[in-house]
């Protein structure tokens, strides 16, 4: 599985949505991506890409965009 | 000034008169704000005779009584723009008071609460215990105080366990393997005072007279929400303090003062056991005859204050405690800014707090 499908496999199991849902979506735009959401998804990606994310990052983390750019950074290292 | 200059600052570092000048400037920019956006609130002060001009300090401002979010419906954005609505926690029959955030103010209280919890936890996250049961979170559709207590500390966890399960047992097994799996390393825990007390300290007493002994010399224990049905019990700070650490280690233990109201700007306590206000937030103590403005060691009526509230106007609330102002910016510890003890509810206030409703039943 490349990252980016892993990225995406993350984000439709854990909130329950389809691929053409992701572009664009935002934190709180849909009930699952609540703050209880949040840290599911947070959990399942550090799974996926066995990493740790930074709890500024945890914060940061508020569109399907941002998330990918976030895990770019160095520390993460996550080509996409 | 907008909320994120403040969150550049690090948060124990201002001292009184630059605290102050920070504060006054964004309260009355909120209160300016919420004149605008809340027709109740605006006929509030106009009732009052409040002259916004008038101002010279954040402690001019009005403060509502935290109380006026269980009777009417206080927000100051749109129905659309609501994210999330937050409950205090009450015991059965009570009313709750209900918190209308939006993004902006939601994100902020996130914010804040890392900035200042990671002051005493440092900022790299944790194998995570939290001493509740997992059914807290589960229901999205309402949030309870003690489920956005439990989440808001979830963001220093790596790995978490919940310690009991839905009937508020504790999970032996679970607990063993997840020490075990995570020997020698630093271990966040987190819960509410007296479930801590009634569910996870008491049980370990027992177990330990069977010879099962838990380490958690290792631990950090963050508590918080109430400790009046422990006072009760006669179980005093030292003493709970003192019992935690004979039965499993655990000594590095921080209380923490904080509501639904004002989520986000909690007040921990630091290693010598004074409460400390961020630059976020900070506390007033007023006389209850007057409502004028207590001196350092006279006991008091807590008004809490924070820069935090866009979407509701509760940037400046009277509580129904009773604490004191035990000094400013010269704490030993070394954080500045005014540090405090609560001395536990008004006579005849409401039962309140996540462990104190709870604690209720027993």
């Amino acid at each position: 599985m490349s990252n980016l499908e892993k990225y995406n496999a993350a984000f439709m199991e854990c909130l329950e949505i389809t691929e053409g849902q992701l572009a664009g979506l935002k934190y709180q735009d849909i009930t699952a991506w609540d703050s209880v959401g949040h840290m599911g998804l947070i959990a399942a990606l550090e799974d996926a890409f066995d990493i740790m994310f930074d709890t500024d990052d945890i914060i940061d983390f508020n569109s399907y965009e941002k998330g990918k750019e976030i895990l770019a950074k160095d520390e993460y290292g996550v080509e996409f | 000034m907008n909320f994120e200059k403040i969150l550049e600052i690090p948060p124990f570092s201002l001292n009184e008169a630059e605290k102050g000048k920070l504060l006054t400037e964004r309260l009355a920019e909120l209160t300016k704000l919420h004149c605008d956006k809340c027709g109740k609130y605006r006929n509030m002060l106009e009732a009052s005779g409040f002259d916004a001009e008038a101002v010279q300090s954040y402690k001019d401002i009005p403060f509502l009584p935290v109380r006026l979010f269980k009777k009417l419906e206080l927000k100051s954005v749109s129905k659309d723009d609501i994210v999330k609505t937050m409950t205090s926690s009450g015991t059965t029959g009570q009313a709750v008071s209900r918190i209308y955030l939006d993004r902006t103010t939601s994100s902020n209280q996130q914010k804040a609460m890392v900035k200042i919890v990671s002051e005493y936890t440092g900022s790299g996250r944790m194998p995570m215990i939290i001493i509740d049961c997992p059914g807290v979170v589960k229901n999205r559709a309402m949030f309870s105080a003690r489920g956005a207590g439990i989440l808001g500390f979830s963001v220093f966890g790596t790995k978490k366990i919940y310690a009991l399960n839905d009937d508020m047992k504790l999970d032996v097994e679970g607990l063993k393997n997840f020490l075990e799996k995570y020997e020698g390393r630093k271990i966040l825990l987190f819960g509410f005072t007296f479930m801590i007390w009634q569910h996870f300290y008491k049980e370990l007493l027992r177990l330990k007279e069977e010879g099962v002994v838990f380490d958690l010399s290792n631990g950090i224990l963050i508590h918080g929400g109430g400790w009046k049905k422990l006072a009760s019990e006669a179980v005093s700070h030292d003493e709970f303090h003192k019992r935690l650490e004979d039965a499993c280690g655990l000594y590095d233990i921080h209380d923490y003062y904080g509501m639904v109201e004002q989520t986000g700007c909690i007040y921990m306590e630091c290693e010598c056991g004074h409460l400390h206000a961020s630059n976020f937030s900070d506390v007033i103590i007023r006389r209850p005859l007057d409502f004028s403005e207590a001196d350092i060691g006279e006991a008091g009526i807590i008004q809490v204050v924070s820069t935090i509230p866009e979407s509701y106007p509760g940037h400046s609330l009277l509580t129904e405690d009773e604490g004191e102002v035990l000094g400013i910016d010269d704490c030993p510890c070394g954080r500045k800014g005014k540090y405090f003890k609560v001395n536990g509810r008004l006579k005849d206030a409401e039962i309140r707090g996540c462990s104190d409703t709870y604690a209720a039943k027993f």
